[in-house]
């Protein structure tokens, strides 16, 4: 059992939550993730290590399916059953570079470890976050701690750059050059950064969320195929170049258990709500 | 003696195969106390009993088999014990046809004693009776032991020194501890309660169980060898191999670790009521030919496969699994396609597998395995319609910690080099044993090896001589 020692909602659908560990910070880096599962009937799933200390490790989640709905209706004081980590392998951290950092939905949170470690090793680092609309961004002031320029996208234009994150890069990219970018969020975001860099050539790592079981290389569900080399993403990556990712391959095996989530969606609010 | 010899093995009732498909409980029933009173007679009591060198951890076989024929079940099960921690689980799913039973003397004419089935009865017997007795242990020795990994080796080798007086914690990286014995092994074949119950038994004799613990991630062995005086590692052969053959990365396209994890550990089985789901499959190709891939296709069946294929590249009398588990899995209607080698896999519009082709086989010399290596026959492919297929040709050991333990030696598969006759890796202070050293073997091996270490361990802690 482990004790939620906050829990909070960040926006409707994301929240943020600080789970009770004495040991996830002995060897946590930037980059990598945690599995934590809701409790005895429930899934292995695998969340971004967002911060830690010597007594907890914290996550940003959007509430999907099941598993993220169930973490969704706990609070501060309640238990989960599991949590497991640090796991992956930490993003590289370079030094002296000018980089892009993009986050999307649960990806500006996990965007912030990587920001601070990327800011703390001395490189220029300019941070984009993007939502559907203004009342979805969150962490603003905590990105811009870590950030030497900070942009604001919204598709709907209620705050900041209108559109979408490939519009906000070729617009950016015109006048500015930077030595990388790094993505985090949905598959659909990373995507597009990755193809919209990929004409421009600028070296591009995206963090990758394929199914994931385990997480320690046992099960190979996580699967990706890299430069047409099938790796697992739980202990080659999650992080990889997004110029060298399979997409198409992602995207459907993301969608293997489509049905199957609905249905345990439905199970799961049936049981709570009647 | 027996005044007459019996020429067959006492049968064990078992649910019939129909019935079975339909349900993941257990298969055979075990014996009654009549019926195992009546196996136990059948044994000849050798003076020289070739069974107890056929058994890796010699086990009294005649011993235990005589306390059963006279009725005292207790003794039996004690004496068992002596050799064997886990003997529920080894009468289960021990290889008994190449260990103990096949050099059985009455193998050599007649059916071989059920030593197997025998050993299952005395520890069903003992749990039957309700909680173990915590045995008498000596003062503490004020050493501390890390164990890695709760397969049978890491529980042989907790259950050992904790009896010696040692402190011992074992890391899990999973949720559940049991190892293979929980993610791997469906329930129909060794019910998850078995594993449970010699788990706790070791939590109240003092071993501490650390779960969701990775070894190599959350802490090193080196950061474990700070507060720790000794380490085993029994870390298994958990990475999963793949063909690398077209369309392996379908959806529907399973490895067999992937497969059984969720069916077993996740209970996919019992989806919704439990959240992980699991392809059901109408025509299920099961890629392979040992324990493993019997245990795949029989989960398939169970969840409700119409048609369960094994695909295996050389013939039935090469097949490394257990004659037990091809005969029940025979019986349960799963199709044997011998000599059938899968070259790729087909997808629809969707990106799922939907047929799968394959090339026959025929079989030449021998290899260097002894057995004979299968050829393909030219233009013999052929496609055949599949909705699941499962890859189930073995793993290779866990890279994580041989990655995060630059001194540590590992061979060319990853598999943790040791010295045989003590189990100590290059490293000081570092012991290996079980699938992490042999690749994938057997229950009884990783028992064998832990039992070899853990007399080592407790030598260098009480002498501090590495
Ligand atoms: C390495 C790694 C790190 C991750 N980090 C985070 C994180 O920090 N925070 C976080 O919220 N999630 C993160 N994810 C994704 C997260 O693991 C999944 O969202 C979660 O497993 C969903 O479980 P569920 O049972 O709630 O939904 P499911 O029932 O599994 O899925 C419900 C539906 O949502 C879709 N879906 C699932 N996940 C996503 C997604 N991420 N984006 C868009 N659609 C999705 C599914 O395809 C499905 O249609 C990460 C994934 C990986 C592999
Ligand atoms: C499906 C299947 C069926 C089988 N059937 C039979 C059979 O019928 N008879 C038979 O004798 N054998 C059978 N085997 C083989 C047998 O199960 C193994 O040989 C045996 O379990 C090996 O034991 P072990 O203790 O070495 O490791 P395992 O049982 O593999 O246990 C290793 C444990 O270590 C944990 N671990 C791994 N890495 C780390 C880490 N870094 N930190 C912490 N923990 C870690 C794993 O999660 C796991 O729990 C079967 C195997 C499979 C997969
Ligand atoms: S070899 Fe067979 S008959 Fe002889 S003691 Fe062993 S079990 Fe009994
Ligand atoms: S999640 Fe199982 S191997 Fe990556």
């Amino acid at each position: 059992m482990v004790k939620i020692l906050k829990k909070e909602l960040l926006v409707p659908n994301i929240h943020f939550m600080v789970l009770e560990s004495e040991v996830i910070h002995l060897n946590a880096k930037a980059g990598e993730f945690v599995v934590v599962r809701p409790d005895e009937y429930g899934e292995r799933i695998p969340l971004n290590l967002v911060d830690w200390d010597e007594h907890s490790a914290s996550v940003v989640f959007m509430e999907v399916g099941t598993s993220t709905r169930k973490l969704g209706c706990l609070k501060s004081g309640d238990t989960i059953a599991d949590l497991a980590g640090p796991l992956g392998r930490p993003t590289e951290i370079v030094t002296g570079k000018k980089i892009l950092a993009i986050g999307g939905c649960y990806g500006i949170g996990a965007l912030y470890p990587v920001l601070r470690a990327f800011k703390e090793s001395g490189n220029t680092v300019i941070t984009a976050i993007e939502a559907r609309s203004a009342f979805l961004l969150y962490w603003q002031e905590r990105l811009k701690k870590y950030s030497d320029e900070f942009f604001e996208i919204t598709r709907d234009g209620t705050r900041g750059f209108t559109g979408h994150i490939d519009k906000f890069l070729n617009w950016y990219l015109l006048k500015n050059s930077v030595d990388m970018v790094y993505a985090q969020g949905c598959a659909y975001l990373t995507y597009l950064v990755s193809q919209t860099t990929k004409p421009v050539g600028i070296k591009t790592v995206v963090g990758l969320n394929p199914i994931m079981i385990d997480a320690t290389g046992m099960c190979g569900v996580c699967r990706v195929i890299i430069n047409g080399e099938t790796k697992f993403a739980c202990v080659d990556g999650p992080e990889f170049d997004g110029h060298s990712v399979d997409w198409a391959n992602l995207l459907t095996r993301r969608h293997i258990y489509i049905n199957e989530e609905r249905r345990s969606l439905s199970f799961y609010e049936c049981e709570k709500y009647g | 003696m027996p005044e007459k010899i019996i020429p067959k093995k006492t049968p064990m009732r078992e649910q019939p195969p129909k019935e079975r498909i339909k349900n993941f409980n257990e298969v055979p029933y075990g014996y009654s106390p009549e019926e195992a009173i009546a196996e136990a007679k059948r044994c000849l009591q050798c003076k020289k009993a070739p069974c107890v060198a056929g058994c890796p951890v010699e086990i009294d076989i005649p011993g235990f088999i005589k306390f059963i024929a006279e009725g005292d079940f207790k003794s039996a099960i004690r004496l068992i014990k002596e050799k064997n921690v886990l003997p529920a689980v080894c009468g289960r799913v021990c290889p008994q046809e190449t260990q103990c039973e096949q050099v059985c003397t009455l193998a050599k004419k007649y059916e071989p004693v059920a030593i197997g089935r025998l050993e299952r009865f005395a520890a069903d017997y003992e749990a039957a009776q309700g909680e173990a007795p915590i045995p008498e242990l000596p003062p503490s020795t004020g050493k501390k032991v890390a164990v890695i990994g709760s397969g049978p080796g890491g529980l042989t080798v907790a259950g050992d020194l904790i009896r010696l007086g040692h402190s011992v914690t074992i890391f899990e990286a999973l949720h559940k501890p049991g190892g293979v014995l929980v993610y791997g092994i469906p329930e129909f074949r060794l019910p998850k309660a078995i594993v449970y119950r010699e788990v706790d038994y070791l939590i109240r004799c003092g071993v501490k169980l650390v779960l969701n613990f990775i070894v190599g991630k959350t802490a090193t062995i080196d950061q474990l060898l700070k507060e720790f005086d000794a380490v085993y590692i029994g870390t298994g052969a958990g990475l999963p191999w793949f063909m690398n053959i077209p369309g392996e990365n379908l959806n529907g396209v399973y490895s067999a670790n992937e497969y059984l994890t969720r069916s077993n550990l996740m209970k996919a089985y019992l989806f919704p009521e439990y959240d992980t789901p699991i392809a059901r499959g109408k025509r299920v190709a099961v890629v392979g030919g040992g324990n493993v891939a019997m245990d795949c296709a029989r989960t398939a069946l169970r969840l409700g496969a119409e048609e369960v294929h094994i695909v295996y590249r050389r013939s039935k009398q090469e097949m490394p699994a257990r004659i037990e588990e091809i005969h029940h899995a025979e019986e349960e209607g799963v199709i044997f396609d011998w000599l059938t080698l899968p070259v790729r896999y087909i997808g629809d519009e969707r990106g799922w597998v939907k047929e799968m082709e394959c090339i026959k086989m025929q079989l030449g010399e021998p290899d260097a395995s002894g057995r004979r290596k299968p050829i393909p026959i030219e233009g013999s492919n052929y496609i055949t319609p599949v909705d699941t297929v499962i890859c189930a040709i073995g793993q290779g050991p866990n890279p994580l910690i041989p990655q995060t333990t630059p001194d540590l030696k590992a061979g060319k598969w990853g598999n943790i080099e040791v010295d045989k006759a003590t189990m100590k890796t290059s490293k000081p202070k570092c012991w290996a044993g079980g699938d992490v050293v042999r690749g994938g073997a057997t229950v009884i091996l990783a028992m064998g090896d832990a039992r070899i270490a853990a007399r080592s361990i407790d030598e260098y802690l009480r002498t501090g001589v590495w």
